[in-house]
């Protein structure tokens, strides 16, 4: 009787000790994902790189000030198609939606939300590029806005959702019409939640590449309006890394520094404005 | 709000007029249409999809999913190679992910402080905020290294015997794209088996507790088969995620369209492929092969997806992404 | 405040999407094989021209050729030559002709990374083709020791890098083989893209020569350009004469004397006549649409086209591409007058 309580003991210590073990190698994993891309790409970081265009190959220097504004580009873009799109559709959803026609529009909504982002590129350019002829910045922020449209859908939803019927029923007993309740008193009372779902679709987002390598394609120079070809971060990453210069390895790593900077930047800020709004809630 | 009813047709024209003048009309169908528009979007991907994939379907038929060539100068095109790369990769990832990422669910639900718990939660969560292409370059020149010098010598001379981990190793990989998306994926299996573990009614654990268990017991026992299905969601939320991965994958696979016994060799996957070869396909049959990778590809997710969601579901607990 | 901001936003929008009027903006895409000798050009003649933005991206020959043909870039370039069925699908596609413009010679070499081996190794043409075929499998197999009396080999295996993509690079190089093989003609055969015996996938030139620098007993195949741009080990390949040559501008000049070119400018000049000519050299084409709807891209097209065949190829010797010969851009400068 007392050996057997004994292992048990045993047991449970070591199994969860190792589940210790496994939450701090993931964390410790992380750290050093992070500390190795920050401490490499520090180094590599400097003026030239966010005001110089990049030079002919092979000749060292340059830098990516056209990627980095045309990420900035194709970004806007997305968040004009995806936004408004993703945004109305939710407030369809919390506000008309019961039956058939809302739960077909949640599915397949669930359902471009799994599409793997390789397939929103065929699709983009089936449907932009191939009808106009060239590569261009509005294809390219194209497929980004489709990408960009599950999400924001859902999280306006849910938010909305969360709004207490009872100011809804407030607004209404005052005489307000749906439309100017909607406006006034629910989205605002769930705006944190929305904007801080919008942020974190627009850095997940930023930060893809596969979409872009048959829509925007790639510049070397500035790319004037929205028919060009266009520059875009991601995609020098993945153009440099795997190339042999050591000059373009270490832009590579200087990029991928100001990406993540940007994403984690983006994320961190969403999840605060998120953790206030539920805590005001909570109040 | 009438107490006759009307014999006429019910639509209320002064109602009507009342709401369009509110703005409530015009809200309703602003709305309606941008919904819509998702749907109409989600239908037109399908079909061309569909479409620009039709003379690959027409000539190969089924056959496609079992042929193992893919030769573009006699236009052979098979999709094996691609369905067992990104097939084997993802396995690789689950089997090194669930294991760690199920244990560190527990230990953030069970065991650490709220504060703690929700402090390192956030941390992983920002793992899954990396963008892919991130994660190819510091494959490329932090993993790939690391594996090639201590890791696979060290699994070579433990596992060698087996045909598995036979062959030369020369980096880029089955095993290395399979690491990479297990680092990946690690992330959602936490978050969500995190979610669903900590909403298994405190009952359950202190009926346990009470009846002698330890700790251990009443978590591995009790609290885990009841959230079961919530983390068998989130194990093929994590697969749906690893089949589309491209960017990472492409950077250390080896882009080689082999079928292989061995996972230290070179392989490739379906979105890989499609990355490297979409822009130079140069005939109609070939972007229309690599179109039908794509079909392919999406119906797989789509199937895995679908599950997950049926079983997250089917646990009661809410999930916000 | 919020509105002055809005309207600040607005106007940036506007700027950041309004067409630049005075810029002529042409795209093109193809060959990563004289892509260093692309990009300076076109780097040099925006200094000259700023109003004409020439932006090349490198996606490989067969990019090249497919959107060219696509229509979704203004030239393409490639250093396989295309095929009369992708001629025709041209023509099919888009109504007029496609033009092939020879703009430099480069050659294919063999790279190597073999530790403690700095010297040239020599390659017979049979050990390179029955390495690429999985026949030749170690370094130290006699196909390759035969050729290198004074060099200790080591016994380790041979791991082949070749393209992922369509490339013309690859189709030099499988051009070469086909010549000097006659099982690797009947097993895999001449194309951009070919079903390789063996090997792992780099993706372009710069794809290939990253994955052989990074890993130890590999050979792969590029143009001479990024071999020493990134210092690297090529080998000698022995030419029909029975020499062993290293390939630089005087033997790729001499692969390409006493070649007759054709009116379409359409040849292949691998495995030529010739005692110090290397056997893997090639040219490289630009892929111009006989005709160009825009007739300002026209223009420009033919301005930098003549200034390429100029002073364009004062500047082919630094980066290691020899010069066209001189009847060649005779031959050339008439056609440019066929675009319309």
């Amino acid at each position: 009787m007392k050996t057997l309580t004994r292992r048990r003991k045993i047991v449970n210590a070591v199994m969860l000790s190792l589940t210790g073990v496994c939450t701090f190698v993931i964390v410790g994993i992380l750290f050093v994902i992070l500390g190795y891309l920050f401490w490499n790409g520090a180094r590599y970081l400097n003026l030239d790189f966010f005001t110089k265009l990049p030079t002919p190959v092979g000749e060292n220097g340059g830098g990516m000030a056209n990627a980095i504004v045309g990420s900035g580009k194709l970004l806007l873009l997305a968040t004009l198609i995806g936004v408004p799109i993703g945004f109305l559709g939710g407030v369809y959803l919390a506000e008309f939606g019961r039956g058939v026609f809302p739960s077909l529009v949640r599915y397949t909504t669930d359902l471009l939300n799994g599409v793997p982002s390789i397939v929103i590129g065929i699709f983009a350019y089936t449907m932009v590029v191939q009808r106009m002829h060239h590569f261009s910045a509005l294809a390219g922020g194209l497929a980004l806005g489709v990408m960009m449209i599950p999400i924001a859908l859902r999280t306006t939803e849910e938010f909305l959702r969360s709004v207490p019927q009872s100011l809804r029923e407030g607004a209404m007993a005052l005489g307000a019409s749906k439309s100017r309740t909607i406006a006034t008193v629910v989205v605002p009372a769930a705006i944190q939640g929305i904007l801080s779902g919008m942020m974190l679709d627009l850095a997940r987002v930023a930060g893809e590449t596969a979409p872009l390598l048959f829509t925007s394609f790639s510049n070397r120079f500035w790319s004037p309006g929205w028919n060009q070809p266009i520059a875009a971060l991601p995609v020098m990453i993945y153009t440099y890394a795997i190339a042999p210069y050591e000059d373009w390895h270490r832009q590579a790593w200087a990029a991928g520094f100001v990406l993540l900077s940007l994403v984690l930047i983006v994320n961190i800020a969403a999840r605060i404005i998120l953790a206030r709004s539920s805590a005001h809630h909570r109040r | 709000m009438s107490a006759a009813p009307s014999a006429v047709a019910s639509f209320d024209i002064r109602a009507f007029a009342r709401r369009v003048r509110a703005g409530d009309q015009i809200a309703y169908l602003l709305t309606l249409i941008c919904a819509a528009s998702i749907f109409l979007v989600t239908c037109l991907l399908v079909y061309e999809l569909w479409i620009s994939s039709g003379l690959a379907r027409h000539k190969f038929g089924w056959s496609f999913i079992i042929t193992q060539t893919w030769d573009p100068v006699k236009e052979d095109f098979g999709a094996l190679p691609f369905m067992f790369g990104t097939v084997v990769t993802s396995i690789v990832a689950l089997l090194i992910s669930v294991p760690v990422g199920i244990g560190a669910a527990i230990f953030l639900s069970e065991m650490a402080l709220p504060r703690i718990s929700d402090t390192l939660t956030f941390l992983i969560e920002l793992l899954a905020a990396v963008p892919s292409v991130i994660y190819g370059l510091l494959g490329i020149f932090l993993l790939v290294p690391v594996l090639e010098s201590g890791i696979v010598p060290a699994l070579k001379g433990v596992l060698g015997f087996l045909p598995l981990f036979s062959g030369p190793f020369y980096g880029v990989s089955l095993f290395s794209a399979g690491v990479v998306l297990s680092l990946m994926i690690v992330p959602f299996i936490i978050s969500v088996s995190r979610e669903v573990l900590l909403s298994v009614p405190v009952e359950q654990r202190e009926a346990a507790l009470s009846l002698g268990s330890t700790r251990w017991e009443t978590t591995w026992k009790v609290v885990v088969p009841y959230a079961r299905r919530g983390i068998y969601g989130s194990i093929f939320l994590a697969l749906a995620r690893a089949l589309g991965e491209t960017m990472a994958v492409t950077m250390v696979i080896g882009n080689t369209p082999k079928l292989q016994s061995s996972l230290l060799a070179p392989g490739d996957s379906i979105a890989s492929v499609i990355a490297n070869q979409f822009t130079e396909a140069t005939s109609d049959l070939y972007i229309h092969a690599l179109i039908e990778l794509g079909l392919v590809l999406f119906a797989l997710t789509i199937i895995i997806n679908g599950l997950a969601r049926l079983l997250i579901l089917t646990t009661g607990a809410r999930i916000e992404k | 405040m919020m509105r002055r901001n809005c309207l600040a936003a607005f106007a940036a929008v506007c700027f950041l999407g309004l067409p630049s009027f005075a810029q002529m903006s042409i795209t093109g895409a193809g060959a990563t094989f004289p892509y260093p000798m692309y990009s300076k050009w076109f780097d040099e003649y925006h200094k000259i021209h700023p109003d004409i933005q020439i932006n090349y991206q490198s996606i490989g020959s067969g990019g090249g050729i497919r959107q060219v043909t696509e229509g979704t870039v203004d030239f393409g370039a490639t250093d396989g030559p295309m095929t009369d069925e992708q001629l025709k699908a041209f023509r099919e596609k888009r109504g007029g002709d496609v033009l092939h413009f020879p703009t430099v010679l480069g050659a294919v070499v063999p790279i190597y990374n073999v530790p403690g081996i700095a010297t040239d190794l020599n390659f017979t043409p049979e050990a390179l083709a029955g390495i690429f075929l999985g026949k030749v499998t170690k370094w130290n197999d006699p196909a390759i020791a035969k050729a290198n009396p004074k060099i200790k080999l080591p016994g380790n295996d041979i791991l082949v890098v070749h393209r992922s993509e369509g490339s013309g690079t690859t189709y030099v190089w499988v051009d070469f083989l086909s010549k000097v093989s006659p099982d690797w003609k009947s097993q895999v055969g001449t194309n951009t893209s070919v079903n390789w015996p063996v090997g792992i996938g780099g993706k372009g030139n710069e794809g290939v020569s990253g994955q052989v620098k990074q890993t130890a007993n590999s050979i792969g195949y590029v143009e001479l350009i990024y071999a020493s741009h990134n210092k690297m080990a090529y080998g000698r390949v022995r030419n029909s004469s029975g020499n062993f040559v290293k390939a630089e501008l005087a033997s790729v000049t001499a692969a390409a004397a006493g070649v007759t070119m054709p009116d379409d400018f359409r040849v292949s000049i691998t495995n030529p006549a010739g005692k110090n000519a290397y056997p893997i050299s090639s040219f490289t084409w630009l892929l111009v649409p006989e005709q160009m709807q825009d007739s300002g891209k026209r223009e420009a097209m033919k301005g930098f086209l003549k200034w390429m065949l100029g002073p364009g190829q004062k500047l082919t010797e630094a980066l290691e591409y020899a010069p066209l010969p001189k009847a060649v851009v005779g031959q050339e400068e008439k056609a440019i007058a066929k675009l319309h």
